[in-house]
């Protein structure tokens, strides 16, 4: 047998490293593997956005429906007050941008109580024993996969002036009639919290669980206290896990729908509801209802950018 | 690069990682793609052929057995992909377990054997199609030192017994030099030196086999002449020798590589050192001396009774037996 | 050194954080047993809602959405595992190509656009392009989101089987084909079970966008209980609720269990 050739200066890593050859890899596969999800990515996601974006700057008709005529009304409803009968001066509208606003605080205080609570359970379930800890996240993780609608009712009964909550308080005589939380901001700020805490908790249990806790035990030795290990030492180090569960809590609740429905009433609208309104019977408006959302993915895609630079910025350093 | 392999024999290659000597062995698998020259299998081109057409099997560094299969469906794996009928591929598989004396496991799955079973079923798993060629991959590295003794002897038994080829790639020299029919040590992608274990060692053709294969000292030496196959060299301090020549080395500035253990103390002895230090080894003593110049010069003398060691410090004089010295090309 | 993981208050906040998830669930789970009408007052414990889910007025309405639900979960689920499974093959085991990174961000988009927006865009492009609404258009939906749901757990698996074992398939004489069915398939299947049930799940749980393409007449199981609530809470959708709840935790713990055999087997 007689070999020649050139070998190049591939290391001496074992068969393991590198499908680089065609006899293991899928190489010459990948165009026709990828060609499915491309097309109904594709095809069922990408292009309705797109359709979505050019269906904002059409022409209402009445009963749902539009006419091909480019036009700037969506935006102008939304941002700009010309009085009842059109003929004021135009002013800032504030209907919508209240609505968009409540939203913005709503998700962001979801989110802050989500991290309140969600950091020192991660926290502690990474720092249980190995064996144990694969229980604790099973657990943690049944919830979200309990369908969301069902959760949210639930919540809505507890909550409920009869409810059980306010059954047992006054049973109890803590209170001397019910505490009316449901229909409330407060009720939909529970419901947000309530149902993305999940969310918060997987990624900084991720990163706690890559955390080198012998660092803490240096700053220890060099006399820190444990808050001051936390607040130097730890949070800087884990601090992707904690941005990645604050996006992953703040985005969902940004569009939630059933929270603010459920358990907010007609007063407490969100961004959710206020795009639902316009696509519900002869009193919707697409083309409203559309801009309504692409303003809602535009804060979304601008939130994922910028974490997206700071994670690039984090790598860099 | 050429290379060639004798049939039938216990063939190793022999290098530092990343010297190119695993890509060599996959190329002959067929798990990289040849851009330039070709390989050949008993005379015939095989450079275009998939893996599964190569009557080559390999034995994979960390084993590659399928988790899912039993031992015995392991074994049996390439023979049925061969289209071997159930009845003679399972005596096939029954005998193969015999020879790595596994025949008791064959219903257990790899992650149940320990580290050594696994390599064993892994090379009865190569051996069981009856391959023209064996390839090994390193596959002794995952094993602790007992185990890789034992299995270097077996190993060498098996070859033996079945006839095949064994291709064998390996950073360890004990490993080579232990087993192989034939060594090609390689560097940098290129073969340095084809030989049988006896020659890399005592006659190491260049300065990267001499210093990769065990220990020895690299001494400049500058070769005075070179007539009938005798090189007249003279070392540090002046020492004049003759020495077997080396293809390609005229005259002019060069190295000669002197083994520890061909040296000895001796008043007579042809070159001046002063000794640094001892170490202790067990079976040996190693000193670590100067030369006139100023050249580290390592010695390495038997543990035996009679030794009178050198303390640290003292001036000796040491004996270069006959042979000890090779000139050495860059 | 236990002393510098420990933080006072931690274990207290894991243990609300629990008893928060769970508490509105074992409420709900509780009153589902209420004999009573009256949802609120306790009438001592009775299986009648449960009854009454099944032959009750309503039992007719549910059982068809129920049977939407679950012929579109199914279908929506396996045409999403085939795909994922096939990008999964092409991402981890392609080598480097162009568009990797696109096409993973593609891959994973319906994880990262809102709900609402992929209802809307969904609900504006079926009109656009004259599909009327039903049963096709909530599976196309479902199909699109499912994927990265299922592509997940397909892909994770995948990266932790080294390629050393398809190749010392090829080595063994099995073809392209052979080395792929006999042993990468195997090796991948609970990574594949894992992601069929959680897209599963995921179809059967979905509300927000079945609602804007669903179209009228049609129901699936949560458009259905979300219109009974509407009406106001009764104790037969707390029934229903238990039911569904017991089956979402079930599928998780079927997936969880067929991953962890499988991690035997890595």
């Amino acid at each position: 047998m007689a070999g020649a050739g050139q070998p190049g200066a591939a290391g001496g890593a074992g068969p393991a490293s590198g499908s680089g050859a065609e006899a293991v890899g899928y190489r010459r596969l990948v165009v026709p593997l990828l060609v499915p999800a491309w097309a109904v990515v594709g095809l069922f996601m990408v292009l309705p956005v797109a359709l979505m974006v050019v269906y904002s700057f059409l022409t209402r008709e009445f009963r749902g429906g539009v006419t091909w005529e480019f036009t700037l009304a969506a935006y102008d409803q939304f941002f700009v007050n010309r009085g009842l009968f059109g003929d004021e001066p135009p002013r800032l509208e504030w209907t919508y941008i209240t609505i968009f606003w409540r939203s913005i605080w709503q998700a962001a205080l979801a989110t802050l109580l989500c991290l309140a609570i969600g950091f020192p359970t991660a926290w502690f379930i990474a720092t249980r024993p190995r064996a144990s800890r694969g229980v604790w996240l099973f657990l943690i993780t049944i919830p979200y996969w309990v369908n969301l609608l069902i959760r949210t009712v639930s919540l809505r009964f507890i909550l409920r002036d009869n409810g059980p909550l306010n059954e047992a308080l006054l049973a109890l005589g803590v209170i001397s009639k019910p505490l009316g939380i449901i229909n409330t901001d407060l009720a939909v700020q529970l419901g947000l919290f309530y149902s993305y805490l999940p969310f918060m908790v997987l990624p900084i249990y991720a990163a706690v669980e890559r955390y080198d806790h012998r660092l803490s035990e240096a700053a220890a030795d060099l006399h820190a206290g444990r808050w001051t290990i936390l607040r130097e030492i730890v949070i800087p180090a884990i601090r992707p896990g904690i941005v990645a569960g604050c996006i992953l809590v703040f985005v969902p609740c940004l569009g939630a729908f059933l929270a603010p429905d459920l358990l907010g009433g007609a007063r407490n609208f969100m961004i959710g509801s206020l795009i639902d309104e316009q696509f519900r019977g002869s009193q919707g408006n697409w083309p409203f209802g559309a801009a309504c959302a692409v303003i809602l993915m535009t804060m979304v895609l601008a939130v994922l950018i910028a974490q997206a630079r700071a994670a690039l910025r984090g790598a860099g350093r | 690069m050429t290379l060639d392999i004798a049939d039938r024999a216990f063939f190793t290659l022999l290098g530092p990682s990343g010297c190119g000597k695993t890509t060599l062995l996959r190329l002959i698998a067929g798990f990289e793609d040849l851009t330039a020259g070709e390989i050949a299998l008993f005379g015939q081109p095989i450079a275009g052929l998939p893996p599964d057409r190569r009557p080559v099997n390999t034995v994979f560094q960390n084993y590659a057995l399928f988790p899912h299969m039993t031992v015995a469906q392991n074994v049996e794996f390439g023979l049925r992909m061969k289209g071997v009928p159930e009845p003679q591929r399972r005596a096939r598989a029954v005998r193969m377990l015999e020879m790595v004396h596994l025949a008791d496991l064959a219903g257990r799955l790899p992650a149940e054997l320990s580290g050594g079973q696994q390599q064993r079923v892994a090379l009865a798993r190569a051996l069981a199609p009856g391959p023209r060629v064996l390839l090994l991959d390193e596959p002794l590295s995952a094993l602790d030192l007992k185990l890789r003794q034992a299995m270097r002897v077996e190993l060498k038994a098996i070859q033996e017994e079945t006839g095949i080829t064994f291709v064998f790639v390996t950073h360890d020299q004990e490993e080579a030099l232990s087993m192989s029919d034939s060594i090609a040590v390689m560097s940098a992608g290129r073969i340095q030196q084809v030989g049988t274990p006896r020659e890399i060692y005592e006659a190491p053709v260049n300065r990267f086999v001499a210093d990769f294969i065990g220990e020895t000292n690299l001494v400049p030496a500058e070769v005075e002449r070179v007539e009938c196959g005798t090189a007249r060299v003279v070392l540090p301090g002046g020492t004049a020798l003759a020495c077997p020549a080396a293809p390609g080395v005229g005259p002019g500035a060069h190295h000669v590589s002197i083994r520890p253990e061909r040296v000895t103390l001796s008043p007579a002895g042809e070159l001046a050192a002063t000794v640094e230090r001892v170490v202790y080894l067990g079976s040996d003593l190693q000193l670590m001396t100067r030369l006139a110049d100023g050249a580290p010069f390592a010695v390495r003398l038997q543990n035996a009774a009679r030794v009178a060691v050198p303390a640290p410090g003292a001036a000796v004089r040491l004996h270069l037996e006959e042979g000890a010295v090779r000139l050495l090309a860059d | 050194m236990r002393g510098v993981r420990h933080y006072p208050g931690f274990g207290a906040a894991a243990a609300a954080c629990l008893v928060l998830l769970y508490a509105p669930l074992i409420v709900v789970t509780a009153y589902s047993f209420n004999a009573s009408t009256s949802i609120t007052a306790w009438g001592g414990f009775s299986w009648r809602w449960y009854v009454d889910v099944f032959t009750g007025p309503e039992a007719g309405r549910f059982g068809l959405a129920a049977r939407n639900s679950l012929i579109i979960a199914s279908v929506a689920a396996t045409l999403a595992t085939l795909i994922a499974t096939a990008a999964a093959v092409a991402m981890i085991r392609g080598g480097a190509f162009r568009g990797r990174t696109v096409t993973y961000a593609l891959i994973n988009l319906p994880l990262l656009v809102p709900e609402m927006v992929i209802a809307v865009a969904s609900l504006i492009f079926f009109t656009l392009i004259g599909l009327p609404p039903g049963l096709l258009t909530i599976l196309i939906a479902h199909v699109t989101f499912c994927i990265p749901f299922a592509y997940l757990p397909i892909a994770a698996r995948l990266s932790g089987i080294e390629p050393g074992f398809e190749a010392a398939a090829r080595d063994l004489y099995a073809s392209r084909w052979q080395a792929f069915r006999l042993v990468l398939l195997p090796l991948l299947g609970p990574g594949i079970v894992s992601g069929f049930l959680l897209a599963f799940i995921i179809s059967l749980d979905d509300f927000i966008i079945t609602n804007f393409v669903k179209g009228a007449g049609m129901e699936t199981l949560p458009t259905a209980i979300y219109g009974s609530v509407k009406q106001g809470i009764k104790p037969n959708i707390m029934a229903i609720s238990t039911l569904m709840l017991l089956t979402s935790i079930a599928f998780v713990t079927l997936s969880y269990a067929v991953n962890r055999i499988g991690q035997k087997t890595r």
